[in-house]
């Protein structure tokens, strides 16, 4: 029906569009909307001829201009007519039906048609003002912004003796010179960002009595992502939380006692006792001191608040070493693996940065040097030095030098060793108190046993040059480049890290820095295969008094009762005898 | 190009230069004429491949043109309707394409997957009646194995929306909602993630 009548049409026509679902603005399509109107009753009309016999629909497909022109002009106008007791007119209903229909596309459309058009007509008497207004839609941008504002808002209570302090040496370190000399190598964040990340940072100084403080990096989050700063306390500001530690190390140990003594009573009565010891916990290492050198705070984003992440203790870093997982960006989300991680994503992050750190933190060579103070004592322990200081007398190597040999860099992060600490500890020297409990329980036969077995770890000294570091496969560890082969004066050697990617460091000079972009894990070209789990323990050993054996099958159990039977018999026949004899013994007497 | 002033033109991907090339583990050496040696590989298959008896060996050249290949097919993302489809079967860029809304934005199922669509045929009739064919004629993310395999992130304020893939490490889409702006580039060694599903 369309088709005819717009091919009718034609020359009175305007740009109508062909296709019938752009009928919004009705009012430029008066001959559609007419058309769904009313039952065709005037010749001119397609379909007219349906209801006459004789003729075609295609019958009126050559009209007389002028009297169809008149006929439609006369539809309109009846259609426009307001109906007098309602004020609305049937043109605008259908209008607004039809645009109706069309907006909210329902299915069976002409079967609820009655309905929307008693719908049409409620709406028409709302009133258009609503008492209720919009709220104030407020973008995401701006509460983006809000949050970063307080970062370019100096603090109120800084007076001008503040300002004083700060000129001088001040433990906030440039980020945005860093990033200049890493954007020469095509590493970085956005100059917004790292601008950010460095008000960021002078906020986190300013709250925290820090002594020096740097921008590690940022690891990438399924989430959200991380925004790690690695800092250094002054001196005597960490011993709060030790001593909180201790505490209730000490009380752990009083309620130990308790149950021992409790055990002891109920020897008697005991299941069998699992023959399962726990690997000894390896004690973590002194804040401020190897693997947890440095106090790491992290944040999601620039303008949210610092949080500091717990010391790494070494089970955590073994563990991280056998499972690869992504970050979520949450800290508080678990760790779900095998080996069941012992944290949460927290205690992971800061596993990974231990470990990252712990292998590429690298520096110029003769930039740290040995304190000079040490002596013999330290060759007794075997553990190496842990401590350095910057060499007030660096010479800096020309930028060539730096990047034709590894080993003008030096590791100045101190490796982790299989235990999970940078220094080895025997886990089973114990203190004396301990090893007077000890006795007295079960355990001193395995203690004489086991110490054979752990054997001294020695990881690489440290400040040892790159060069020693492994290759993977035929890749070497690291990839140095200068900046640029262009402009040599001030070209910068730049170095990246094969083992974990996304370690870069660069030297110009007397500068240099370290940084991590990343996702947070090794490299290994071969595919990441998860621990098996253990072989299933027996649940109890083997004895004479406990043997597991195979449940006797039928037959065997008929062949004992047989066999149980006859002896049975046996035995009866030979008390018979017995008693035969007893009584005749008796008869004898 | 190694400096980014020359340029070389790469021979375009075959399909034998991707098998060959999914069997090669490792990184990239950074010489286009290094040729690997593949030790992986079958005795059938070798004499299937090289019919000659010649040792099998892969230039990191087609190495290179098959990872670029792969990458592009596996993960090359556009937002929805940035291309269109004429009912004569021809996808070209659809040029009244305003950018995505905020919201839309945010969901993976407004992004597709520009290559050949693998999943539409398998989704339900009902599905199928809701998708406007010449815009919904690609695979969206949504459907990815596994799932949860991209990370998408608001940057800068919210203003631009980042989708990072997690199966080519490396891998960065960017848009600007309501712009016409959109883009992936791939920064990395150029290896997949084969440890995906176990790092979720």
């Amino acid at each position: 029906m369309y088709q005819s009548h717009e091919l009718g049409l034609d020359p009175y026509q305007t740009q109508e569009p062909k296709s019938a679902f752009q009928t919004s603005a009705v009012e430029q399509d008066p001959y559609q909307a007419y058309e769904h109107g009313h039952d065709p009753y005037q010749p001119h009309e397609p379909g007219y001829g349906l209801y006459q016999p004789g003729y075609s629909p295609y019958d009126d497909q050559i009209p007389d201009p002028k009297s169809r022109m008149l006929a439609i002009q006369n539809a309109k106008a009846y259609l426009l007519k307001s109906s007098t007791t309602s004020g609305l007119n049937l043109y605008d209903h259908l209008a607004n039906m039809l645009t109706k229909i069309l907006d909210e596309r329902p299915t069976n459309a002409v079967d609820i048609i009655e309905n929307i058009s008693k719908d049409v007509k409620w709406a028409q008497f709302q009133k258009k003002m609503d008492t209720l207004r919009d709220e104030h839609e407020i973008l995401p941008t701006f509460e983006a912004a809000e949050k970063r504002k307080a970062l370019f808002l100096k603090a109120n209570g800084e007076g001008n003796e503040e300002l004083e302090e700060e000129i001088g040496e001040t433990p906030l370190p440039n980020v945005m010179e860093t990033a200049f000399y890493f954007e020469q190598a095509g590493i970085g964040l956005s100059k917004d960002e790292s601008y950010h990340i460095f008000l960021a940072l002078k906020k986190l100084v300013s709250v925290q009595p820090i002594q020096t403080c740097r921008f590690w990096g940022k690891i990438l989050g399924m989430e959200m992502n991380y925004i790690i700063a690695e800092v250094q306390y002054h001196e005597g500001e960490e011993e709060e939380e030790t001593e909180e530690e201790e505490v209730t190390e000490e009380k752990e140990k009083g309620m130990g006692e308790g149950e021992d003594e409790d055990e002891k009573k109920e020897k008697e009565d005991e299941p069998p006792k699992s023959t399962y010891k726990p690997p000894p916990v390896i004690p973590k290492e002194e804040n401020g001191t190897g693997a947890n050198k440095y106090v790491y705070f992290v944040c999601n984003e620039p303008g949210k608040p610092w949080v500091k992440l717990p010391p790494v203790t070494p089970a955590q870093i073994v563990c991280a070493r056998k499972i690869k997982k992504f970050f979520t960006g949450r800290l508080d989300a678990p760790v779900v693996s095998f080996p069941p991680f012992p944290g949460n994503e927290a205690n992971y992050l800061r596993a990974q940065i231990a470990r990252i750190s712990a292998g590429t933190q690298i520096s110029p060579i003769g930039f740290y040097q040995f304190a000079e103070d040490e002596g013999e004592e330290e060759e007794e322990e075997g553990g190496g030095r842990d401590t350095y200081e910057e060499n007030p007398d660096f010479q800096p190597l020309s930028v060539a030098e730096m990047v034709d040999s590894l080993a003008t860099w030096v590791h100045h992060g101190q490796s982790i060793l299989n235990q999970g600490r940078c220094v080895w500890l025997n886990p089973f020297q114990k203190s004396e108190e301990e090893e007077e409990e000890e006795e007295e329980e079960e355990e001193e036969e395995e203690k004489a046993e086991e110490p054979d077995e752990v054997q001294q770890e020695i990881g690489p000294p440290l400040l040892t040059p790159l060069s020693e570091d492994e290759g993977i496969q035929n890749i070497p560890a690291w990839t140095a480049q200068p900046s640029t082969n262009l402009i040599p004066q001030y070209a910068l050697a730049v170095l990246q890290s094969n083992r974990w990617p996304g370690a870069y460091a660069f030297a110009s000079g007397k500068k240099f820095d370290n940084i991590y972009f990343g996702w947070g894990h090794k490299y290994s070209p071969e595919n990441h295969a998860p621990a098996l789990p253990p072989p299933v323990q027996a649940e109890y050993p083997s004895g004479p008094e406990i043997a597991e054996t195979r449940d006797p099958t039928l037959e065997e159990e008929l062949a004992f009762k047989a066999a149980s039977e006859e002896a049975l018999a046996a035995a009866e026949e030979e008390e018979d005898e017995e008693d035969a004899e007893d009584d005749e013994e008796e008869d004898d007497d | 190009s190694l400096n980014c002033v020359e340029w070389s033109l790469l021979p375009p991907a075959t399909e034998e230069m991707v098998a060959q090339a999914k069997q090669l583990k490792g990184r990239f050496q950074g010489d286009p004429s290094f040729e690997y040696k593949c030790t992986e590989i079958n005795a059938e298959d070798a004499e299937r491949l090289f019919g000659d008896g010649k040792e099998p060996m892969i230039k990191e050249e087609s190495r290179l043109v098959a990872t670029i290949e792969q990458i592009d097919r596996a993960v090359g993302i556009i937002p929805r309707g940035a291309f269109v489809k004429t009912p004569l079967g021809s996808v070209h860029e659809n040029r009244n394409f305003e950018g995505l809304s905020l919201t839309e934005a945010k969901k993976l199922s407004s992004y597709f997957h520009f290559a050949e669509p693998v999943n539409l045929k398998n989704k339900t009739l009902l599905e199928k009646a809701d998708l406007d064919p010449s815009t919904d004629f690609l695979d969206s993310l949504e459907h990815d194995i596994p799932q949860g395999s991209w990370a998408v992130q608001l940057e800068k304020g919210g203003t631009v929306v980042v989708l990072r893939s997690l199966l080519w490490l490396g891998l960065t889409f960017y848009h600007v909602p309501m712009t016409k702006q959109y883009g992936y580039v791939y920064f990395g060694t150029g290896e997949k993630n084969f440890d995906l599903p176990f790092m979720l």
